[in-house]
């Protein structure tokens, strides 16, 4: 556990001495702001709940996208660097660098995340939504934003580039998000299947609503874990090459 | 301390290393020499837990590198061709990271990077960045990195590459110091650092072990003969010819040649097939001469190396 805990820190401090970093949440938070302006208040008469969910709905897409970006740069960057080798030949399980990185990538884009807070505060203050309702909103971002980053640290497990990772990562992330429509135009059992993998609608809208199923939290969390395990599997592999 | 049993490494279908089997005694200075693509750097990964051999067996300090390498990170120290490290770390902060990810406590890893520091004349840039740091600065960072966690062995993958002339003596200096107190493995393909770091040499090419020994040993294996560089002042009345005749007479002695002549200093090369620089001594010196000079291996490393080389592609 000592490698995890010391690669965690040395992630965090890296984010909050680079620019991208900044750069990143500066951007998340510009653009969420806006989209809260326009697609969540918009010039429609709408009752709270409802500004809620298309709150967390545009807040969903942002997080999955900074997640990616937060993501791929993870262990392609070790690897361009040549700083990859230090961790292999340290004692260090692979599952304690991918978790370190996973975990402190997590708690940034967590931080990002909850920056936004003052927009549903905003809605408390002058609508009728519960606390409850805008935690689990935000339980559900961060889940989102987990599951993502697995996804994230998987795809640059398997490359030095940043390019081909972000290629993987949005990839993988999209087809899962392409899930939920297919499952609209598919007949079942085909559809249940879909739409039981999809990494949004289903297992999202729940949380979009300020419902809490444990059916989805299990969903985000198995696939955090399954990416998760991938990728340190990838790494286990990358030394036998 | 190190033990290797047939070990070969492929990348795809092509073979980069072995079959290598060889054991080597804990202490000292062994240098690894090649030609690029010999698989110096492979045979290093290997023995840094970096690369997983494709077949035979690692044992280091006793340890199996594929079945516990952890055990093993923990007693090894490695300094791969380009250092690794982070250019938005200070030095300071850097080597306290390394410390603390090779398993020192947060409260002794303060003082060893002083230490270290201070080992390696890292002290003065402890606050600079390392992406602002000259390249020998940033060898002695990767060399510092190595050694912070006390290892019993030390890996150096061309440890002196891409450094000034003044830069390859302070490092060399360094790495002097460092054999007292670890085993240490270094690679390179410039003879003359391999020559003056290390007392046992492993020559490969192709993957394969050419050559192993003292760079005496090699030269000895090689031709079968010792060549010995004798120094003598001879005795009143003796002849240079009468010293050389003297010396050709003696039991084990091939060859005899004059090398220099300095009026009554005389400097002759001896071949033998053994190292008779024992028997050659008391030999002239009861009969009278001094002996001024008796060393072994006029043969250079570099010779030896072209030599051998060339044995293998004939």
């Amino acid at each position: 556990m000592n490698g995890l805990r010391v690669i965690f820190q040395r992630e965090i401090n890296a984010y909050l001495r680079s620019s991208v970093g900044y750069i990143l949440a500066a951007t998340v938070l510009m653009l969420d702001g806006l989209l809260f302006y326009t697609q969540a208040l918009g010039p429609e008469a709408r009752v709270s709940g409802q500004v809620l969910a298309i709150f967390f709905y545009t807040t969903s897409g942002l997080t999955v996208i900074a997640s990616l970006v937060l993501s791929v740069r993870l262990i392609a960057e070790e690897r361009q660097m040549g700083t990859q080798v230090l961790l292999n030949t340290s004692p260090v399980r692979d599952w304690e660098i991918v978790l370190g990185k996973f975990l402190a990538a997590l708690v940034f884009i967590t931080g990002i995340t909850f920056s936004t807070l003052y927009m549903p505060l905003m809605i408390v203050v002058n609508g009728k939504v519960s606390i409850a309702q805008i935690l689990v909103g935000y339980s559900g971002l961060v889940l989102l934003g987990a599951a993502v980053l697995a996804i994230g640290v998987f795809a640059t497990s398997l490359t030095r580039s940043q390019l081909v990772a972000t290629a993987v990562g949005a990839g993988i992330t999209a087809v899962m998000f392409l899930f939920w429509p297919l499952s609209t135009v598919v007949d079942p059992p085909m559809s249940r299947v879909l739409s039981a993998l999809a990494l949004h609608g289903r297992h999202f809208s729940g949380f979009q609503q300020g419902l809490l199923h444990t059916r989805d939290v299990f969903y985000y969390l198995a696939v955090t874990y399954f990416f998760l395990l991938l990728a340190t599997k990838v790494l286990e592999a990358k030394r036998w090459e | 301390m190190i033990q290797l049993t047939e070990v070969r490494k492929y990348f795809g279908e092509k073979r980069a290393l072995g079959p290598v089997s060889f054991e080597i005694s804990p202490g000292g200075a062994v240098g690894f020499l090649g030609l690029n693509g010999a698989g110096k750097t492979t045979l290093l990964r290997i023995l840094a837990t970096d690369l997983r051999s494709s077949t035979g067996e690692v044992e280091i300090a006793g340890i199996n590198a594929a079945a516990n390498p952890h055990e093993v990170r923990k007693r090894i120290g490695y300094l791969p061709e380009t250092p690794p490290l982070y250019r938005d770390m200070a030095v300071g902060e850097y080597l306290k990271f390394v410390g603390q990810i090779k398993g020192l406590s947060p409260d002794s890893v303060d003082n060893r990077v002083r230490e270290v520091e201070e080992y390696t004349q890292l002290t003065p840039v402890h606050h600079e960045f390392t992406q602002n740091l000259s390249h020998g600065y940033r060898q002695r960072v990767g060399i510092a990195q190595a050694i912070i966690h006390k290892p019993e062995l030390l890996i150096l993958d061309e440890p002196t590459k891409g450094l000034d002339p003044v830069q390859v003596v302070e490092l060399r200096g360094l790495i002097m110091r460092l054999k007292k107190e670890h085993t240490i493995l270094v690679s390179s393909h410039v003879l003359t650092e391999i020559s003056q770091t290390c007392d046992r040499v492993f020559v490969l090419n192709q993957g394969e072990l050419i050559a192993s020994g003292s760079e005496d040993e090699i030269s000895a294996n090689l031709s079968g003969t010792y060549r010995i560089m004798l120094g003598a002042r001879m005795a009143p009345d003796t002849r240079a010819d009468d010293l050389i005749h003297f010396v050709r007479g003696l039991p084990d002695i091939t060859s005899v040649e004059m090398v220099q002549q300095d009026d009554r200093s005389l400097t002759l090369s001896v071949e033998s097939p053994t190292d008779c620089r024992g028997s050659l001594n008391r030999s002239l010196v009861s009969s009278g001469h001094d002996v001024v000079r008796l060393e072994l291996g006029s043969n250079e490393l570099e010779s030896l190396f072209v030599e051998l080389l060339g044995q293998k592609v004939n």
